[in-house]
């Protein structure tokens, strides 16, 4: 039974791991990545460690997940340049921009 | 396609080489020798119920100090990185756009939950690295959970600013008071980091096994304010 469930659970990680490679939507493949971990805790607690798993479950899905999400959002929401203060800012340089907004 | 290809086969290769190595793996190989002897004495030795604790809060322990370096100078890196240009940045925002397009408050559902559970998972957090000696969990985990407490909270309200003065001395206080209860222990008892100086008090207590939970009391404080840092400086709104 247990050795069903881990291979259960092995599978859904695989299936969470290739989700996350292949959504197109980079809010979902985030979801997709930080659901392995939480999977992952669970086989950790399957197999009798409760205290890597508690740390799985609380870096690997919460705490990961919401930091790649805070820089998607970052990335998708950088503040554009004013025209007026900056002469010749285009988005066709985007290096350019990270720059300056660092 | 080609590449496709050849990625696929690099995986198969690779795949092909560990086989070996899981296929070794048997789940009931012995213990080795130093296993066996924190299995056996860890108990009597340091007082604490949970044995994973005494590892890696004192057998194991310079390596946990090692642990917290790294996660203080990722905590610098990210904050030297993400803090030096929001304070340019973020007067210009605030003249350009007032209320700003990209700004959302969270909704009246995401609020309400999180005034709700945040004063749970601070307590909750609290128990478990203050438990950290009897069960399951630690000062990481624990801190861990304050953490996503105050991420929670930060999530509902966009405008909230953390006092960042309390978050940073939270953290210096911490991580120099966990290095001197480790000096404590090089001066008092074995060696450093051994909480032994303290008295073991009766197995399984709250209050037991020497220093291990003022340790994970600090590991805890540590890595809860500074995770929180990092969560706060990632952001966008502010």
């Amino acid at each position: 039974m247990s050795q069903l469930m881990l291979v259960l659970f092995g599978l859904l990680m695989l299936v969470g791991a290739v989700a996350a490679l292949y959504l197109k939507d980079t809010v979902s493949a985030i979801l997709a990545a930080g659901s392995v971990s939480l999977v992952a805790s669970l086989v950790y607690l399957l197999l009798g460690a409760p205290d890597v798993a508690m740390t799985e479950a609380a870096i690997g899905s919460a705490l990961t997940t919401v930091v790649f999400l805070f820089s998607w959002a970052r990335i998708q929401h950088r503040p554009q340049p004013s025209k007026s203060s900056q002469s010749e800012e285009t988005d066709s340089n985007p290096d350019d921009q990270e720059d300056h907004q660092l | 396609m080609m590449k496709r290809l050849i990625i696929i086969l690099a995986l198969a290769a690779i795949a092909l080489g560990f086989f070996p190595l899981a296929m070794r793996i048997s789940g009931d190989s012995g213990l080795t020798a130093l296993a066996t002897h924190y299995v056996e004495a860890g108990a009597d030795e340091l007082g604490a119920a949970n044995l994973v604790t005494s590892v890696v809060v004192s057998y194991r322990g310079l390596d946990t100090l090692g642990e917290v370096m790294v996660l203080f100078t990722a905590t610098t890196g990210v904050t030297a990185l993400l803090v030096a240009g929001k304070s340019k940045s973020h007067k210009k925002e605030k003249d350009s756009e007032p209320d700003g397009d990209g700004r959302r408050e969270g909704s009246e559902l995401l609020a309400t939950g999180a005034a709700f559970l945040f004063p749970i998972l601070i307590l909750f957090g609290i128990y478990i690295f203050l438990n950290g000696h009897l069960t399951p969990g630690g000062g990481f985990q624990g801190g861990v959970v304050l953490a996503s407490a105050f991420l929670l909270l930060l999530f509902s309200d966009c405008r909230l600013e953390l006092n960042h003065a309390l978050l940073k001395g939270a953290e210096a206080i911490s991580g120099a008071a966990y290095v001197a209860v480790g000096l404590l222990g090089l001066w008092l008892a074995g060696g450093f980091l051994d909480p032994r100086f303290l008295p073991a008090g009766e197995f399984g207590q709250l209050f037991s096994a020497g220093a291990i939970p003022i340790i994970y009391i600090l590991i805890g404080i540590k890595v809860g304010s500074e995770l929180t840092g990092i969560v706060d400086a990632m952001r966008r709104c502010s």
